[in-house]
C-alpha cells in the first residue's frame, strides 16, 4: 500500500534527514520525501496499520528535524 | 510571502536596529563608556532575538544525537566569537544567516509557485446529476461510465466522451500549447484540460486514477524523487562533509596553538598564551561559518526541480532529474517513423498526369472506391472532401490485389496499381514520387495517377535540423516501411541515417547495436509515439513517447513523455536539460571554489568573520538565483 503525505519542512537537506528517518521506522517499506513538492510517499510493509505507523514516522522525524510537520 | 517568512523578516529588521548603534558603539565610534558585561548582555539582545530558534534547534539536535547540521555549525562559531569577546561580529554572523535562510526560503517558495501553475490541473470535484440536480462529488468516487456534467470555466475532471454538447477545451496546462481544441458529441475529452465555452456532458471512461490529470501528476511528483547523480552526491557529500569540518575546526583551534607552545616557533606576534589560543579559536569558528554547506544543499535540487518544471511548462514531462542528466548527453537520437517524422495518416498528396481537373480525377476515384473501406478510400475520400453520393456508382467490381472498377455517372472507371492498368490493357506512367500510386482510367482510357503517402509533420525538418544544432550527432530512422519510402523520407527531413524494413523485434536489435557503436559517455535517445515501441522505448537509454496525451503504455514506458507531438520539442528537451546540467556544474564548483579559497584564508588568518558570512550568504544567494534560471526556458 502507498500513500502520499503532505509535509512541511525548511530545507532540502532537512528533507533528506526526514526520509532516512521514515524509512528505518518500523512498518514502512519504502520512502521518498520530495522537497520541492513538499510531499512525501510512503510504501508500507504488508499488513501494517497507516494510521499508527505514521504516528511513529512523525515522532521519528521531529526527531531528525524538530521543525518539520506531516499533515496526517 | 508567507506567516513564517514575514516573522523571519520582522525579527532580522528589529535586531538590526538595535545591532547598528551597539556596534558604532563597540568599535568606539560612538563614545559611550559601558562595563564589558553591560554591553555583553545588550549585544545579547538581538543576538537571540535572531537567532533563538538556530541555537534551539542545534541544542534539540545534539539531544537527539543529529549533531552536526549547518545549526551546531552557526552556533558554536557564533557563541565561539561572542566568548572571544567580538561580540559584533558574532551577533552579525547570526543576523546575515538568517537574510540568507529567507532568501532562500522566499526563492523555493517562488519556484515552488511557478511550478505549481504546471499542477494546476487537479480536479477538486465532478458534478453529477441526480434528480435533475447537480451534485458535486469526489471525482475519486466516480464510476467508470458514468455521466458527468462540466460546466464552462469547469476543469475536466475524469477522462470520458462527450455524449451532449460542444465546446473549446483549452489543454495548455496539459500540452503547452495555448490553441483551443473544439470537441463535440463523440469526441475523447482528457482530464486536466479546461471546458471554456459550452456545457458537456461526458460519459466517463477511466476511473480517477487512471485518469490523465492524475498520471500526469503522478509522474511530475514522483519525478523529484528520482534523484540525478549530482543530486546524490551532494547528499552524500553533505553527510561527510560537515563532519569533517568540525573535525578541521576543532584541529584548527587547538593543534597550532599546542605546536606553538611546546616549539614556541611563531609566539612573537602573540601578547600572551592566552591571545595565541584566542586568535586560533576564532580562525576556527571563521572557518566554521564559511563551511556551511547550504548553498550546494539547496541549489543543486532546486536547479533540477525548476528544470523539471520549466520543461513541464512546455509539454515535456520528464519523469526524474536521473533523465534530465542523461538527456544532456544525447548524442544519437532514433526514430520510430509513423508518427514521429510523418503524421500517420495517409493523404493524397499529388495528382499527375490528368487530362482533366485534378479535382475531377479525384472525384471519379473517391466515388469508385466509395463502397470500400480500405484506407486508401478513406485518404480519397478525405481529399475530395465533399459528400459522396453514392447513387451515381453502380456495378461496383472489386478486384483483389489490384483495385476496382465501378460505373460513375455513365462513365466506366477503373482505379487500381499498375497491374490493374495492364490487365485493362493500358499503359500505366510511372512516378517519380514515393508513395502509394494509384492509377485511373476512365472510359478505357489512361488518366493519371493520384499519389498517397504518408504526410511529412510540418516541423519534422526543423525538428532534425535544431537536433543538429543541439550537437546531436546522429540521427537514425527505423521503419517497418520499405527501403525506397525510408530513403526517401530520410532525405527530406535530412537525417544521418536509416534502416528499413524492420520488424518490431529488428527494431529493439538495431538500438542494441547503435547503443553498442555509443560508448565514451554518449547517450542515445529513442524517440517513439509510445503504440507497439515501449520495448524499444524502455531499452534504449532515454526514451522519449510523442503526443503521448492518453496513452497509458507510452507513459508508463518512456523516460520523457512529449504531450503534444510536436518534434522540435526534442531538441528543446535536449537544450533545457543541457542548460540545467550547465547551471548544476557551474554552482558545484562556484560553492565548493569560493569556500575552499575562503577556508584557507581563514585557517591562514587572513580572512575574519564578515568574509566568512559574505562567502557563505553571498555564494548561497548567487547558486540559488542560478539555479532559477533553470525556469526561463521558453525561449531556449
Amino acid at each position: 500500500m502507498k500513500k502520499s503525505y503532505k509535509i512541511d519542512v525548511d530545507c532540502a537537506n532537512c528533507a533528506n534527514l526526514m526520509e532516512q528517518a521514515a524509512k528505518k521506522t518500523e512498518g514502512v517499506k519504502d520512502c521518498t520525501v520530495s522537497f520541492m513538492t513538499l510531499k512525501m510517499k510512503i510504501e508500507f510493509e504488508e499488513g501494517a496499520n497507516a494510521a499508527a505507523v505514521m504516528e511513529k514516522v512523525r515522532a521519528s522525524c521531529k526527531k531528525v528535524e524538530p521543525d518539520c510537520e506531516i499533515f496526517l | 510571502m508567507n506567516q513564517k517568512q514575514k516573522k523571519l523578516l520582522f525579527r532580522i529588521l528589529m535586531a538590526a536596529v538595535f545591532l547598528v548603534p551597539l556596534y558604532l558603539v563597540d568599535l568606539g565610534i560612538v563614545k559611550l563608556s559601558l562595563p564589558r558585561w553591560a554591553l555583553l548582555a545588550l549585544f545579547l539582545v538581538p543576538y537571540l532575538l535572531v537567532g533563538y530558534d538556530i541555537l534551539r534547534k542545534a541544542f534539540l539536535g545534539i539531544r537527539n544525537g543529529q549533531v552536526f547540521d549547518e545549526n551546531f555549525l552557526m552556533t558554536v562559531a557564533t557563541v565561539g566569537a561572542i566568548a572571544l569577546g567580538e561580540y559584533g561580529e558574532g551577533v552579525a554572523v547570526m543576523l546575515l544567516y538568517q537574510v540568507g535562510e529567507l532568501f532562500q526560503s522566499i526563492a523555493v517558495g517562488r519556484s515552488r509557485r511557478n511550478i505549481a501553475a504546471l499542477m494546476d490541473i487537479r480536479p477538486d470535484y465532478a458534478n453529477i446529476e441526480e434528480d435533475g440536480q447537480l451534485v458535486r462529488v469526489d471525482p475519486d468516487e466516480v464510476e467508470v461510465g458514468s455521466v458527468i456534467v462540466v460546466q464552462p470555466g469547469e476543469k475536466v475532471p475524469l477522462d470520458g466522451v462527450v455524449v451532449e454538447g460542444s465546446s473549446n477545451l483549452d489543454t495548455a496546462a496539459l500540452t503547452g500549447e495555448s490553441r483551443p481544441v473544439d470537441v463535440g458529441v463523440d469526441s475523447p475529452i482528457l482530464s486536466g484540460s479546461v471546458n471554456m465555452t459550452g456545457l458537456l456532458k461526458v460519459r466517463t471512461t477511466k476511473g480517477f486514477d487512471e485518469s490523465t490529470a492524475s498520471r500526469i501528476l503522478d509522474l511530475v511528483e514522483n519525478a523529484a524523487s528520482r534523484k540525478s547523480k549530482s543530486e546524490s552526491f551532494i547528499s552524500k557529500f553533505a553527510r561527510y562533509y560537515t563532519p569533517i569540518v568540525c573535525y578541521g575546526a576543532l584541529a584548527l583551534a587547538v593543534l597550532p596553538p599546542l605546536f606553538c607552545m611546546v616549539t614556541g616557533i611563531g609566539m612573537e606576534p602573540y601578547a600572551s598564551v592566552g591571545a595565541l589560543w584566542g586568535d586560533w579559536v576564532l580562525r576556527a569558528c571563521t572557518f566554521l561559518v564559511i563551511s556551511c554547506p547550504c548553498a550546494l544543499v539547496i541549489s543543486i535540487p532546486l536547479s533540477f526541480f525548476a528544470g523539471l518544471g520549466g520543461a513541464g511548462s512546455q509539454g515535456i514531462l520528464i519523469k526524474g532529474s536521473n533523465y534530465l542528466e542523461t538527456l544532456s548527453r544525447v548524442k544519437v537520437v532514433a526514430f520510430d517513423k509513423t508518427g514521429t517524422i510523418t503524421k500517420g495518416n495517409f493523404a493524397v498528396t499529388a495528382v499527375h498526369h490528368s487530362p482533366f481537373d485534378d479535382r475531377k480525377l479525384l472525384e471519379y476515384a473517391a466515388l469508385a472506391e466509395c463502397h470500400s473501406s480500405h484506407p486508401i478510400s478513406k485518404s480519397l475520400q478525405a481529399a475530395y472532401g465533399e459528400p459522396l453520393d453514392q447513387g451515381r456508382v453502380t456495378d461496383v467490381e472489386e478486384l483483389s490485389g489490384h483495385g476496382v472498377t465501378a460505373r460513375v455517372d455513365g462513365h466506366t472507371v477503373a482505379v487500381g496499381n499498375d497491374k490493374l492498368m495492364s490487365r485493362l490493357g493500358l499503359e500505366s506512367r510511372p512516378c517519380h514520387h514515393v508513395g502509394t500510386i494509384i492509377h485511373v482510367a476512365v472510359d478505357g482510357a489512361y488518366c493519371g495517377h493520384i499519389v498517397i503517402a504518408d504526410e511529412l509533420k510540418e516541423n519534422a525538418r526543423r525538428a532534425v535540423e535544431e537536433l543538429r544544432r543541439a550537437g546531436v550527432e546522429k540521427t537514425v530512422m527505423l521503419t517497418g516501411d520499405a527501403e525506397s519510402v525510408a530513403k526517401n523520407v530520410a532525405q527530406q527531413v535530412g537525417l544521418t541515417d536509416y534502416r528499413a524494413q524492420l520488424l518490431p523485434a529488428d527494431k529493439v536489435a538495431c538500438v542494441e547495436e547503435l547503443l553498442a557503436r555509443c560508448g565514451g559517455g554518449k547517450k542515445l535517445a529513442f524517440v517513439g509515439d509510445g503504440i507497439n515501441d515501449a520495448p524499444v522505448l524502455s531499452r534504449a537509454d532515454i526514451g522519449i513517447a510523442m503526443g503521448a496525451l492518453g496513452s497509458d503504455a507510452a507513459i508508463e514506458a518512456a523516460d520523457v513523455v512529449l504531450m503534444d507531438d510536436d518534434p522540435v520539442k526534442i531538441a528543446k528537451a535536449i537544450r533545457i536539460s543541457r542548460k540545467c546540467l550547465r547551471i548544476v556544474k557551474e554552482n558545484i564548483v562556484f560553492a565548493l571554489g569560493v569556500k575552499l579559497v575562503c577556508l584557507v584564508l581563514a585557517a591562514l588568518g587572513i580572512a575574519n568573520m564578515w568574509l566568512a558570512v559574505a562567502a557563505d550568504v553571498g555564494v548561497m544567494i548567487l547558486a540559488v538565483l542560478n539555479a532559477i534560471r533553470c525556469l526561463a526556458v521558453k525561449d531556449l
